[in-house]
């Protein structure tokens, strides 16, 4: 069982890591955890509360929370996309709280749409689910930050390095070999 | 798809919203549709089933919006994406 209250505190404490603050209206706050909260209950983690999620770990990656998005939507507008973390002068009400853009890209976006709309019509349920299933592969690889050195196993590098925040320029792919097969 | 409608005095317009039961913005916008007595439907997308997903982005893109929640739809022609209440209210006439 997910308590309202785990999520509350982890959010907590990732904001405190990170020098950000949490939306200051408890009420907005309260849904906003509790749409995490039932995120993670359904899925498995708590993806983010404000975007439609596949319900397939891979493909929502980037959308877990905090998701890959946050630190730049933070330093650009002020807040995240669902507005969660924020900072200072957003959280004490001296600059307004707006809708943030979203930075997710367009053909990630699209991928939560399962079923892909020339296969669609009039179909019987097992050939979506055949086709649904093509697009849950995603190719991986490894990363690290010229910077500071840290490594990720990911489809794409971070925005921001989260060990030394260098940008997403300073990542380069390592190449892994291909190993024999059999 | 299952549509859920909200009555109100101001029915001038054809409301239809997208939302996500967990989206504290679209709990937000219903709220300021009814607050406003806006006549409106909606469509909480994540507890919709996948061919209705399909069918509700196609909407949305035909439009000219992007799947991004809240997104509104007036007369079926004007797309509003999020919470943007100078937008929604002009749009609305409210």
């Amino acid at each position: 069982m997910i308590t309202l209250e785990s999520v509350r505190r982890r959010a907590e404490a990732d904001a405190k890591t990170y020098g950000y603050y949490l939306h200051p209206d408890q009420t907005f706050l309260n849904d906003l955890l509790e749409g995490l909260r039932k995120n993670e209950e359904r899925y498995g983690y708590p993806s983010c509360p404000c975007r439609v999620a596949s319900g397939n770990l891979e493909l929502d990656r980037d959308i877990i929370c905090p998701c890959d998005y946050r630190d730049p939507d933070v330093a650009e507008f002020g807040t995240c996309y669902c507005a969660l973390f924020m900072r200072k002068d957003l959280f004490e009400g001296k600059t307004p709280i707006l809708p943030v853009p979203e930075r997710r890209p367009k053909w990630k976006q699209d991928r939560a749409y399962a079923v892909k709309p020339e296969t669609q019509p009039e179909k019987p349920m097992e050939t979506a689910k055949a086709v649904s299933s093509e697009p849950t592969k995603v190719k991986k690889k490894l990363w690290y930050c010229k910077q500071c050195g840290y490594v990720v196993f990911r489809e794409d590098p971070p925005y921001i390095c989260p060990i030394c925040k260098a940008k997403r320029e300073m990542f380069e792919e390592i190449p892994i070999p291909e190993l024999p097969k059999g | 798809m299952d549509k859920v409608k909200v009555s109100g005095k101001k029915n001038k317009h054809r409301v239809l919203m997208y939302a996500l039961s967990t989206c504290a913005w679209c709990k937000m916008t219903k709220q300021f549709l009814r607050d406003n007595e806006v006549e409106f439907e909606y469509v909480d997308v994540d507890l919709a089933n996948e061919k209705d997903h399909e069918e509700i982005r196609k909407h949305i893109e035909s439009k000219g919006g992007s799947p991004s929640y809240p997104t509104i739809i007036v007369d079926d022609k004007k797309v509003i994406t999020g919470f943007r209440k100078d937008v929604i209210k002009e749009a609305l006439e409210i």
